[in-house]
Order: C-alpha cells, then sequence, then structure tokens
C-alpha cells in the first residue's frame, strides 16, 4: 500500500494515529538500530521526511548506512521509496549541552573556556541524568520544529533508543532531574519534554529476539513503561525463524520416522545415508520452534500489536531496510 | 584460495585448572550470554576441585534460580547439586557502595552521606557505578584469602569496554580537580593558572546554578564536604584494582556471538586489553550454528522443492527436514563467516567456538552441558 505525498503522517497499524516521535528500544543484541532505520524507511514512504535520531555515541547509523561518521547535524541519510527521505541525526551530549547554553544563556565563550576545562563532561556526569535530559530535550526540539507557516519540519522522528534496561529511567529523567533541581532553567523546560513523551504523540516501540531473556526484559519494560504512564507502541519480534516442522512429524521422545525419512529422501535424490543426521537436526529444530512458540506466549501478555520480522543475516542493506519496513505499515 | 591459519583453541580445562589462574573475567558486549558463560566456567572449575566463587550482575532470572541465588544479598552462596565447592552471588550495587562508604568514614558522617540526596542518586544509578562496584567487590573477594578462583561476570555496559574506564571515572570523579574547586574554591589551581581557573570557576559555578539549580550544588557541596576524608580513597581503590586486573592469575575471557556488532565489541576488547598489558586468555564465541555437512543449502532447497511439487504425504516429512537443513546450512555459513573475519583480524587469540543450545540454560545439568562444550569446543 502506497500512501499518497503529502497525505497525514504514516501510522503503524494499532499505534495512536497522532503518534510523531517513534521510540525504539531493545535488550541488547536485538537489533533495535536495525528496526529503528526500517521504521524511519517506512515512515518516510512516499514523500515524507523522517528523522532517525541516535543517542548512545557509537554512530550505528553510519555503520548501518554505509556513509561517514555522523557529526552533530542534521544530514541526509538515505532516499525512501516514492520520493521519501531519512535524515539522521546523532546526539552528542556534550555539544547538545553547549547549544543549550548558546540557545539560553547566548554563553558561547565562556562555553568554549568549561569545555577546555573538562567542565562540560563534569557537568554532564554530575548529576544522574543531565546526559538524558540533554538527549531528550533535543529530541523534543526536533519532533516539534515547525516552519515558519506552521508545518512540522519532520513527518515523524525516530529514535534509536537506550537499551530496555534503562529506557524508563532515560524518558522520565527529565522528572528525576527535575526532582533534584527544584528550579532553573531545566526544571522549567522538562514539562513540555514530559508532556511530549507522556502523550500519544510518543509511541514506544520494543524489539525482542523470542528467546528468554529479551522477551522477560520486554515485558517487564512494558509493564513499567504503561505503569508509568507511557504509550506503546508495536513489540517488534526480529529475527523469528519459520516455523517448518509440524507437530505431528516429531513423535515422544523426540522420535522422527527414519523410514519415512529415507524414503522421501531417496525421492528427493538426496543420500539417504545422511537420514539419521537430518533427523537429528530437525528435532533440534523442533524444540527451537518449541522455545520461540513458548515466548510468543508470553509476549501475547502486552496489550499492544506484534510485528515480526523475518531473520535477514547482517549487514542489512537498503533494500533489506525497506523490505523490512513493508512489515510496519502491512500488519493487521 | 588462500590458506586460512586456525586460531590456536582455547583449553578452558586447563585455564580453569590451573593453581595460578587467580580471576577469571568474562567481559564482551550485552546479549552474548556472558552470564552463561562465566557460570558454566566456574561449575566447571568447581567439580574439578577448585573452591569457586562467582560474582554475577543481573543474570536472566532462571540462570539465577539454576545456582540457587533468589535476591540480590551480596554474599556468596553455596549452591546446592554440586560436586565440589561452588558459590554464587549477584551484585548490590547499592550496598557495596554502602560499605566502601562505611569502611571510609566515621559512623556519624556515614549517616550523613546516606541521607544527602545526591548521594542517594549516585549510588543507584550513576552511570560507571555498578561498574565501580562490581570491580570493588572483586578486590574484596580476592583480598578475603577465602577463593582459589574467582569467576566475575561483567555488566552489560553501552560499550563493553566500560568496566575498564568506569571505576577510574568514578574515582577521578569522586577525588578530581573540579569538584575540589566547587568545594573550596580557595584551595585550588596551580601557580600559573590561578587566574584562568578563577575566572572559569565562577562561570562555571553560575552555569551549574543556572543549569541544575541551586539545590543541587548544595547537596553536592555537603556530600563531598562529607567524603572529604575519602578523597583519594576511591581514586587509589580503583588504582588497586586496575592493578589487579593486571596481575600474574588474572585472564580475561572475551565473550561473543557470531554476529558483526559482537565481534566487533569483541575486537576492541581484545585490542584494549593488550594496549593496557591486561592478559588475554581468549575468545569464547557462543550460538554457533553448526549444520548436518555433506549437503549445500542449494541442494538441499532444489531437493525439497522437488518433493513439494510430487506432494506425497509420505515425502512431507523428508521435505520439512531438508527445509530445516536450508535454514540451518546458511545460518552456519553465516556463522562460520563471521568467526573466520575475526580469526583473520586476530589470528593469534585462542578461540573455542560453543554451539548454540535450542533452549536456555534453566538448570545445573543446562550449564554443565555448555561447560563441556565450553572444554571440548
Amino acid at each position: 500500500m502506497v500512501a499518497p505525498a503529502n497525505s497525514a503522517v504514516a501510522t503503524v497499524p494499532g499505534v495512536p494515529t497522532d503518534a510523531r516521535l517513534h521510540v525504539v528500544t531493545g535488550k541488547g543484541g536485538t537489533g533495535k538500530t536495525t528496526v529503528a532505520a526500517a521504521l524511519a524507511m517506512a515512515l518516510a514512504e512516499g514523500g515524507r521526511r523522517t528523522l532517525l535520531v541516535e543517542v548512545e555515541g557509537r554512530q550505528a547509523l553510519a555503520q548501518l548506512f554505509d556513509v561517514p561518521a555522523l557529526p552533530y547535524e542534521e544530514r541526509h541519510l538515505a532516499a525512501a521509496r516514492n520520493g521519501g527521505e531519512v535524515v539522521g541525526l546523532a546526539i552528542d551530549p556534550e555539544l547538545a549541552l553547549l547549544e543549550y547554553l548558546e540557545l539560553f544563556y547566548n554563553l558561547k565563550r565562556s562555553a568554549r573556556v568549561l569545555k577546555r576545562m573538562g567542565a562540560i563532561d563534569f557537568a554532564t556526569t554530575l548529576a544522574p541524568g543531565v546526559r538524558d535530559v540533554l538527549l531528550t530535550g533535543k529530541v523534543k526540539e526536533t519532533t516539534t520544529r515547525s516552519d515558519k507557516s506552521g508545518h512540522f519540519i519532520y513527518d515523524a522522528v525516530v529514535l534509536d533508543a537506550p537499551p530496555t534496561g534503562r529506557i524508563r529511567q532515560f524518558l522520565d529523567a527529565t522528572t528525576e532531574v527535575a526532582n533534584l533541581t527544584k528550579a532553573g532553567p531545566i526544571n522549567r523546560q522538562s514539562v513540555g519534554v514530559l508532556d511530549l513523551l507522556h502523550s500519544t504523540r510518543t509511541a514506544i516501540h520494543l524489539v525482542t529476539l523470542l528467546e528468554e531473556m529479551p522477551v522477560q526484559e520486554t515485558v517487564d519494560a512494558a509493564t513499567e513503561l504503561a505503569a508509568n504512564g507511557f504509550h506503546l507502541g508495536a513489540v517488534v519480534v526480529n529475527r523469528a525463524r519459520p516455523t517448518l516442522v509440524d507437530d505431528d512429524q516429531i513423535g515422544p521422545g523426540g522420535r522422527v520416522d527414519l523410514a519415512e525419512l529415507r524414503h522421501g529422501l531417496d525421492a528427493a535424490g538426496v543420500d539417504a545415508a545422511l537420514a539419521e543426521p537430518l533427523a537429528g537436526q530437525l528435532v533440534e529444530y523442533a524444540d527451537r520452534q518449541a522455545v520461540q512458540a513458548e515466548n510468543r506466549a508470553r509476549l501475547a501478555a502486552i496489550p499492544a500489536p506484534r510485528i515480526e520480522l523475518p531473520d535477514l543475516t547482517p549487514p542489512v542493506d537498503l533494500g533489506e531496510l525497506n523490505e523490512l519496513g513493508a512489515y510496519f505499515l502491512d500488519v493487521s | 584460495m588462500s590458506t586460512r591459519r586456525k586460531p590456536p583453541r582455547l583449553d578452558v580445562d586447563a585455564l580453569l585448572s590451573d593453581e595460578a589462574t587467580r580471576i577469571v573475567v568474562t567481559c564482551g558486549s550485552g546479549g552474548v550470554g556472558k552470564t552463561t558463560t562465566a557460570a558454566a566456567m566456574a561449575l566447571r572449575a568447581a567439580e574439578a576441585g577448585r573452591r569457586t566463587v562467582v560474582l554475577t550482575i543481573d543474570p536472566a532470572r532462571r540462570l539465577a534460580q539454576s545456582m540457587g541465588l533468589t535476591e540480590l544479598d551480596n554474599t556468596p552462596r553455596r549452591v546446592k547439586g554440586v560436586e565440589g565447592e561452588l558459590f554464587a552471588m549477584m551484585l548490590d550495587m547499592k550496598r557495596t557502595f554502602d560499605d566502601v562508604v562505611s569502611a571510609h568514614s566515621t559512623p556519624d558522617r556515614a549517616e550523613q552521606i546516606f541521607a544527602n540526596p545526591f548521594y542517594q542518586a549516585l549510588s543507584s544509578s550513576f552511570a560507571g557505578t555498578q561498574e565501580y562496584m562490581a570491580m570493588e567487590k572483586l578486590s574484596q573477594l580476592a583480598e578475603s584469602g577465602e577463593w582459589e578462583l574467582i569467576i566475575v561476570d561483567t555488566p552489560p555496559s553501552r560499550s563493553a569496554l566500560d568496566f575498564l574506564d568506569a571505576p577510574q571515572r568514578l574515582g577521578r570523579f569522586l577525588d578530581g580537580r573540579m569538584i575540589r574547586m566547587l568545594v573550596a574554591p580557595a584551595k585550588a589551581g596551580g601557580r600559573a593558572s590561578i587566574k584562568l581557573v578563577t575566572v572559569g570557576l565562577t562561570v562555571f559555578s553560575k552555569v551549574l546554578s543556572k543549569i541544575l539549580g541551586g539545590d543541587l550544588l548544595q547537596d553536592v557541596s555537603s556530600f563531598v564536604a562529607a567524603l572529604e576524608t575519602m578523597f583519594g580513597g576511591f581514586r587509589q581503590r580503583a588504582e588497586q584494582t586496575y592493578q589487579l586486573l593486571k596481575a600474574p592469575g588474572t585472564a580475561f575471557v572475551v565473550v561473543a556471538a557470531p554476529e558483526p556488532d559482537a565481534l566487533r565489541e569483541a575486537s576492541y576488547f581484545v585490542e584494549r586489553l593488550s594496549r593496557d598489558d591486561m592478559p588475554l586468555a581468549g575468545l569464547v564465541v557462543n550460538r554457533l550454528h553448526r549444520a548436518v555437512p555433506g549437503l549445500t543449502a542449494r541442494r538441499a532447497e532444489a531437493a525439497a522443492d522437488a518433493l513439494a511439487e510430487k506432494a506425497g504425504s509420505d515425502l512431507a516429512l523428508a521435505e520439512a527436514a531438508l527445509r530445516v537443513h536450508v535454514e540451518t546450512a546458511l545460518t552456519a555459513d553465516h556463522d562460520a563467516r563471521m568467526a573466520r573475519r575475526f580469526a583473520a583480524a586476530h589470528p593469534d587469540v585462542a578461540t573455542v567456538a560453543v554451539p548454540a543450545l535450542p533452549a536456555d540454560v534453566h538448570d545445573l545439568d543446562g550449564l554443565r552441558r555448555i561447560s563441556a562444550l565450553l572444554a571440548n569446543g
């Protein structure tokens, strides 16, 4: 399905339609950066413009899109299908702080002195969460930035966020710092950031594999986020292996009918001597399938739409990102 | 085709049973099975007769249960059902921090510190506190002299290298010039730089007050003032831990999965360890998929398609087995390619590959299975 150009913002089925900020989180190693990128590509389809943001200083976007390291600047990353554009931004907390000082206090010169003294590093490390406050503050600014005629500069912003283990802390950093700093501009600014993050304009997508630990973390994070007034987007299952074995093909105790297997291999012109090792492999795969099914069932407890992506062997290229992106828009 | 030299094999049993090995640190990026590897090695060492303790950080629930761990209590608990002496513990970050404070100050002062809101925030969420406390706990275990072997898992950091740097960063932070200036501006600054520092400091305090608000600065100042007696203590301990990691008897085991990101982290790690003269024992590549040899994915796919066309109900089993083989062989090829690429970049790093198991470990037998695979490659 191709959305007409300049239509309303593309939406992920099951996710509030006014969501403009898509926060993508997941346990380390689940492929959240790839998922964030695929979502940004999908949301840009048909002449839209999305901003893809990273905040962990890993230059993961540059690696994924195979471009030179991103400076702290919004840069074209890729063209999306049907005339869209994905812009990338790697937020550097130090530079975000300098920008902030300049914006609010016109302190550019003294800021440079501070930087030389290591004071900026000190300040961003000083209060737990100041870093996160600066990062979420910048994300809010890009999400709500508009041109002279009042149109948003970006149709959607996708954030490759910190892992599920600390996502709630990250998103609520402003609250925590606001509690620590009972006055000051951070305290004042915090209201706008919190409003955006806790509203339906922000959807939080959870990326997981069908394995025990990531699923557990996903379930925990979903509960915690919902309890703290955040709006869940989709649960994105990454690298799901296809279901290939029927339950009735394997007997109790992992028994496979070797005679039938040999017969079939013969018919296909495959050496029947492979029957035994292939049967072992089949049983192991079926075990894996069962574990996947069990984990899928645990995910069903989360009140959010579930999107399953196929298993692509990394590194993922641009075409594959587009292919993955389609899963976000076509889910029913 | 060029001939590929196989990397030397990491002999896990030799490493664990060597009496000279006193500390093993597992490191690697998140989600690669680091904690499981640490636990499996500890079990193996204990069953080989060494009095072993494994320090885990945030283990999966079922893995923790498999070792009888139910809470963060900072106390090594004997693991039941093990022949030999295996103890396990989970790190309680806040409590470890509290202990450090108590050990370095008077009870009155400690109370004052504990009540400080800045301390409360720092001890539970400062980036690096977990790493620092893991290393602190490791020092304590090593100093106790109770253990023949200590196996320590490292926190799931943003970057796998964080735990090497975090202790010093936190030490520097609590002990640093900035914080001293904040507390006692008059005392700060060298002869040559007094002017710059004074000017800079005025701006600095002003800016910090503006951004953070006066209350926080007040909390920090009183916290630092209360910690005054401990100045130097933190940094010194961080330095000691760092030296402990370099001492003979310590071995690092880097854990990775056959994925580009995990192996990239492993590469950084290997390079960093060698730059810092840290003793690298080798690399564990977890979850390597293997396929039945003697049948390519392409042939298996063609054969499966042929069977699908014939559509006999008696052929479905073979078709499923062949489709499973296609899937498995492609994954195995990918994994092997990843492992080869790493080996080509680091030809001298001893390596052992652990095959992927269908399910996560949730009991001691599962751990034993992993430890046997670790030992036998």
